[in-house]
């Protein structure tokens, strides 16, 4: 009777072989509206670059702001028409708060996505292991030491709050490790108990901080008035080759959102694979704090809004999420620098106040599970 | 010719042993049943195979190669594994989750290929899951799931398949689907299957070889016939059964039969 049963179900097989190629054809095209997502985006980041430098207390025209733009490409020859000045605000002043905004914004996002995959958690952010409180605590630091320290006429500060976040992390790493093994729940309760430890101490810090308060507020919820030329070159390495590792890790990201033993049965080398996203998510959230302070909420919708409008895929994920956080957090930065005028509002301030309702919007439109 | 091969193994967590001096032999085309009681090391017998724990002494070989020797990906190219309810990503596709089992096959620089894609799209004919492709996994029931899960492995294209209990929690269709797929599938492509089963009807009648494990040790080894009776079951699993041929194969069938108290209750509700 056995033997039947299988002779009936060879028979069906053979039937169910038809129309397969049209499957295929149909997984491809899933594919292929993806990587035009992944076109579109960026050249929503071109145009928002442009747009954002446009923006300020000085009106420069759109089609301007594209022209000087265009005229610095190789081998692009366009006739100047516009006043030395004007190049001087677009090129010394806009271009690298802009361009800073944009780098942040992306590594907030990537290595949100990273750490949410990671812990297949859906609250994770770039700061959960504790990234943030250690930075927020090396730059108070770095605020009440006396006198005014500079080194390679960078502040003091940035250094500290960089020192700060490794630091934090390296210790959050060396309490949660069990042999060679990193279980990812005792990894997040150590962080999050480290982090309210130096929270604390940071809190102290603050309220005793006297006539510094101001400047360590104005830190603390994040700015990138100070941004320059020389800050981006800082953060610009980190955020590369830390955003492109990532990318590299997709699959084996996707892999992993099964359980650890289910990746390891399919070949992943799951312990490395959680070190090396671990220290590229962490540097580049690092680097990205160090200037500009603690940014919330960029590295947890971004990457849910992506989720939720282009599917779990890391592939596409990962990218879909680094760009789509950049232009975010550039706009969010025009909209603190004009709202105002000439006051500023901290950025963190905008990023919930434009991202939140825009987020519930998403949720309220798909009505379904991301995660 | 091809062959797993457990030489004296010791499977356990930290210093606790589970299994000791395990000795097993399983051949391509057929379907080695492991049975025994809850806890006897079953599921760490699979685990052991597949490398997520290393013996505490002894070694593992697969086609002649010690499996302590290989890396992951090697290994995930030899021995596929269909756990006991895995945790699998809700939001993902059908297609991508078969998509995984060709990981082992892909440099970290490689995406797949046409190759990979035509390999996949087989392992959902075979399995009957190409119908529902494009859906994404928390639509599907757990019967589509488990043989979604088998498909995966299949795209590993490997040569030993592990299923630790692929029945658990399916309804009787789905067990006798999912398991007519399994033996299907061993004799067709010659894959060795070494399956746990806590059914010992499902065991005989799929199984061409069983181990019965008791106390961390092999109890008994052969055909379903030589190792399922009345005596070894009360012995490993301490149970009072009966064991009769099946009225169409005459391999053993195993018949509960309430104990006395709870029977009279039983029948004094119905009275």
């Amino acid at each position: 009777m056995a033997k039947e049963n299988i002779a009936r179900k060879s028979a069906a097989l053979e039937l169910s072989h038809v129309s397969a190629g049209k499957k295929v054809l149909l997984y491809h095209l899933g594919w292929r509206n993806r990587l035009y997502a992944i076109a579109g985006l960026g050249l929503l980041l071109v145009l928002v670059i442009v747009l954002a430098s446009a923006i300020g207390s000085t009106h420069i025209s759109l089609s301007t702001v594209g022209s000087m733009l265009l005229a610095r490409l190789p081998f692009v020859e366009i006739p100047t028409a516009w006043v030395g000045s004007l190049e001087i605000i677009i090129f010394d002043i806009r271009l690298p708060r802009v361009m800073l905004a944009g780098l942040v914004g992306a590594a907030l996002a990537v290595a949100g996505a990273t750490y949410q995959g990671l812990f297949r958690n859906p609250l994770a952010d770039p700061y959960l292991i504790g990234v943030a409180q250690g930075a927020a605590l090396g730059a108070v630091i770095g605020f009440l030491l006396p006198g005014n320290w500079h080194i390679a006429s960078f502040g003091f500060i940035p250094l500290l709050a960089f020192a700060g976040a490794l630091m934090a992390v390296a210790v959050v790493y060396a309490v949660a490790r069990v042999g060679k093994t990193l279980p990812m729940t005792t990894l997040i309760l150590a962080g999050v108990a480290l982090g309210a430890f130096l929270a604390s101490i940071t809190s102290y810090l603050v309220i005793t901080s006297g006539e510094k308060l101001h400047g360590i507020v104005t830190w603390l919820l994040g700015s990138f008035s100070l941004a320059r030329w020389g800050e981006v070159m800082v953060v610009l390495p980190y955020v590369l080759v830390g955003t492109v590792v990532i990318w590299f890790y997709a699959r084996p990201l996707n892999v992993m959102q099964l359980d650890e033993e289910q990746a390891q049965q399919l070949g992943i080398n799951v312990e490395r694979v959680k070190l090396i996203l671990l220290a590229a998510a962490t540097l580049i959230t690092a680097a990205a704090v160090c200037f500009c302070g603690t940014i919330g909420f960029v590295g947890i919708i971004i990457p849910h809004a992506v989720r939720l409008i282009w599917g779990p895929d890391h592939r596409f994920l990962l990218p879909l999420s680094t760009l789509a956080g950049a232009s975010f957090l550039i706009l969010a930065d025009a909209v603190a620098r004009t709202v105002m005028a000439p006051a500023e509002i901290p950025i963190g301030v905008i990023t919930a106040f434009l991202g939140a309702p825009f987020f519930l919007f998403l949720l309220r439109q798909k009505r379904r599970a991301i995660f | 010719m091809l062959d797993l091969r457990l030489k004296k193994v010791s499977l356990g967590y930290g210093d606790q042993l589970v299994l000791e001096g395990i000795e097993l032999e399983a051949k391509p085309g057929e379907i080695l049943g492991v049975i025994g009681p809850n806890g006897c090391g079953k599921s760490t017998l699979i685990r052991g195979i597949s490398r997520i724990i290393t013996p505490s002494s002894g070694r593992i070989f697969i086609d002649g190669q010690n499996i302590d020797v290989m890396s992951r990906s090697n290994l995930a190219r030899m021995v596929a594994v269909v756990p006991q309810s895995p945790l699998l990503p809700e939001s993902f596709t059908a297609f991508e989750l078969v998509l995984m089992g060709r990981t082992p096959h892909l440099g970290r620089f490689s995406y797949e290929g046409e190759k990979d894609v035509a390999i996949v799209q087989r392992a959902m004919e075979v399995t009957q899951t190409i119908a529902f492709a494009r859906r994404r996994l928390k639509e599907l029931s757990g019967g589509e799931r488990q043989r979604l899960v088998i498909a995966r492995a299949l795209a590993q294209e490997p040569k030993v398949m592990l299923l630790d209990e692929p029945t658990a929690h399916l309804d009787i269709n789905y067990q006798v689907e999912i398991l007519d797929l399994v033996s299907q599938l061993c004799r067709q492509q010659g894959l060795i299957v070494v399956a746990t089963l806590h059914n010992l009807n499902l065991a005989s009648q799929y199984c061409d070889q069983l181990v019965m494990l008791h106390g961390g040790r092999i109890y008994s080894r052969g055909s379903p016939g030589a190792v399922i009776n009345k005596q070894a079951i009360k012995e490993v699993y301490g149970a009072e059964v009966y064991v009769y041929p099946h009225p169409v194969n005459s391999l053993p069938m195993t018949f509960i039969v309430p104990s006395e108290d709870g029977h009279r209750q039983r029948s004094r509700k119905l009275g």
